[in-house]
């Protein structure tokens, strides 16, 4: 059996990975990586974590049998991992609390972070409440208008939220932001990335923190079904809720890994965020790995409905998960997420975020094409209470 | 002897330090570069280093950064930004122009392509803002195959072992960056500057030019005491950014000549 051990020393998966930064940023990243390496492996850091994510975050989330939904599809049996019912409502909870307390152990005062939609701003303000830290929030402003309800929550949580104007004022504007507050205010300021993206050694230490998801699906699948499913579908914008199940199963080939990336209007329109299906590699964040970019290797804005997946980059342990084929990527169109979205609330119960409804996307397609007694292992990151402005606005209804 | 070589050693001949301004390729429009770029020198610049807009310049404030939004308005490519070098070189063939920007673009383009045709431009050296030491061997080899210099960034916060390092790689100059931040940042230390460059000059024999947070004679004066070369981006950015059109070139060639008669004038009563 292959033992899968990356990424390497300075971070590299293969060609991806690594350290692109300014030599102004290098010294705060050797000083965090050399921290992080030193906790990794610390017994009494991993034990309050583990606590934390215990009795604060819920955990373990169980795996739900969506018994209805699979008779309708006529196929494989699928299953939930139920990360939506974390405190929070959603899987990016469990890195923003391994960074945080790692950041009171590098006595930081001051946390910031990056977002897009919004969830992971509302992880990290919630966790720099929890253990009373300043939290500054860079957000696009063309996000901060269409996530007012989040804005306001992060407000309540305490934190500052920073409307950044630069770029296409969107995602990957707000990391830029908060990369220079961080070069600028590195002595007392811990940069918590939400992704398993930027430079060595975010993807790693971000991954780590996210392989609960993976290593108690492992524990409860034996338990519970007597077998490791057949396969396992997560969506990917940055990829952390789907690297955190990947990971404790690379090793494992007869598992299958897809992950599910954002079509948008469709693959063919340019209008999507399918950055592993249509994207080329390049440097960006940080880090080398796929991009959406033009010609002359400029980024170029993407498009889907789900904001957590519209981000032109991913992260570099899924690009090389991509050129091994260890793991399939594939695209669902907004129209395909919408459905599985309503599908799930109508046999199920369940409201999923719109990031997870790629990924049941893609389950409810591939499922009829297998036979009753396979088992697939579905992410369901985030809850959609968040979306429901969206969906009601795209279905025409205002409040 | 390169041109980077041959201004550096000039200069020294005549007790003089580099004044080198940034602007970016295609601020405000394309039309202008090149214009600006004869400009710079006649304003007494001793070399130019021309950004590479970037949709993502992460390192830069957001003064630079506007400069790239600006430029990239009009779809600057890094193909055009060598064409307008080539068109510089036309009327100039003396003064170093250093090619300023980020991975991307030039990984786009292909390390080997790019290295080919800059040198055919008549680019004398690259600084890639985000290819640290560690990640550009490649890179710096196809540089190196075709005679352009490699320039690196140097910061208050390298530790000694990567000073060496990097003293291995650098070609032409050192860019020491005078403060934590990003560019246009105000809060540049002469004392800190001061005791960094002596550590540096213990591994690092070319030039070390200091820039980042360079906004008025002043300092600018203070900083040619120290240092082999004064670097000045973000305030001449402003000046563009500033000026209607029509007086841009005007604007821009007094604030470098005053930038130049500071240094200077310093030099000359020390």
């Amino acid at each position: 059996m292959n033992v899968y051990d990356l990424p390497d020393k300075r971070g590299h998966f293969g060609p991806y990975g690594g350290v692109f930064v300014a030599e102004t940023l290098i010294s705060a990243l050797d000083v965090l990586r050399e921290q992080y390496e030193y906790y990794r492996n610390d017994a009494a850091f991993q034990e309050e974590f583990a606590y934390e994510l215990k009795h604060y975050v819920g955990r373990p989330s169980p795996i739900y049998h969506a018994k209805r939904w699979s008779e309708q599809l006529g196929g494989a049996q699928i299953l939930l991992k139920r990360e939506d019912l974390n405190h929070t409502g959603a899987h990016k909870v469990n890195n923003t609390i391994g960074q945080a307390l790692l950041a009171r152990r590098m006595g930081k005062t001051r946390v910031i972070a990056e977002t897009g939609a919004g969830q992971h701003g509302v992880a990290s303000a919630t966790v720099a409440a929890r253990y009373g830290m300043q939290c500054v929030v860079y957000m696009g402003a063309e996000d901060v208008r269409r996530q007012a309800t989040n804005v306001y929550r992060m407000k309540l949580l305490g934190a500052e939220v920073i409307p950044v104007e630069s770029g296409s004022r969107t995602l990957k504007d707000a990391l830029n932001e908060a990369m220079r507050d961080w070069v600028t205010h590195v002595e007392d300021t811990f940069y918590i990335i939400g992704t398993v993206a930027g430079p060595h050694p975010y993807p790693m230490m971000v991954r780590d923190f996210q392989t609960v998801i993976g290593k108690e699906a492992r524990i409860q699948m034996l338990e519970e079904y007597g077998r490791q499913p057949d396969a396992l579908i997560a969506c990917v914008g940055g990829g952390s809720n789907a690297i955190g199940l990947f990971y404790p199963y690379i090793d494992d080939d007869a598992v299958k890994m897809i992950g599910v990336e954002a079509a948008g209007r469709g693959l063919e329109t340019g209008q999507h965020a399918a950055t592993l299906t249509k994207g080329r590699p390049g440097v960006l964040h940080g880090n080398r790995t796929y991009l959406i970019q033009d010609d002359s290797g400029q980024i170029i804005e993407t498009h889907s409905i789900s904001a957590g997946l519209d981000y032109p980059g991913v992260g570099p342990e899924h690009a090389w998960l991509k050129d091994i084929h260890r793991a399939e990527y594939v695209g669902i169109t907004d129209d395909e997420a919408l459905e599985a979205f309503h599908a799930l609330c109508r046999y199920e119960g369940i409201m999923p975020a719109l990031e997870s409804s790629h990924a049941l996307a893609y389950a409810a397609k591939y499922a009829p094409t297998l036979a009753k007694d396979k088992l697939l292992l579905v992410n369901l990151s985030g809850r959609g209470d968040k979306d429901m402005a969206t969906v009601a606005q795209l279905s025409g209804i205002t409040f | 002897m390169n041109r980077i070589k041959q201004t550096f050693t000039a200069l020294q001949a005549n007790h003089k330090k580099a004044l080198i301004p940034f602007i970016t390729a295609g601020d405000p429009d394309p039309e202008l570069t090149v214009e600006l770029m004869h400009c710079l020198v006649d304003a007494g610049s001793d070399i130019i280093e021309l950004g590479v807009p970037f949709s993502d310049p992460m390192a830069d404030g957001p003064t630079i950064q506007r400069s790239s939004e600006r430029a990239l308005k009009h779809h600057v490519t890094l193909n055009n930004v060598l064409d307008m070098v080539t068109q510089f070189r036309r009327k100039n063939e003396h003064t170093p122009v250093v090619l300023m920007g980020y991975a991307n673009p030039v990984e786009a383009m292909g390390h080997a392509v790019f290295a080919e045709k800059a040198r055919k431009a008549s680019v004398d050296g690259v600084l890639t803002v985000d290819y640290p030491p560690e990640e550009c061997e490649q890179w710096v080899d196809c540089l190196e195959q075709q005679g352009v210099d490699a320039i690196f960034l140097l910061s208050p916060t390298t530790k000694p072992e990567r000073i060496k390092q990097v003293a291995k790689l650098a070609k032409g100059y050192i860019y020491y960056v005078s403060l934590k931040g990003v560019t246009g940042a105000s809060h540049l230390d002469l004392h800190d500057v001061k005791s960094m460059l002596g550590k540096l000059r213990q591994s690092i024999f070319i030039p070390i030019g200091v820039g980042f947070g360079i906004r008025d004679e002043v300092t600018a004066r203070a900083v040619a005491e120290l240092a082999d070369a004064v670097v000045i981006g973000s305030r001449i950015i402003e000046e563009i950014e500033n000026s209607s059109r029509d007086e841009i070139l005007n604007k821009v060639k007094l604030l470098v000549r005053s930038m130049r008669q500071a240094i200077d004038e310093k030099l000359i009563t020390t």
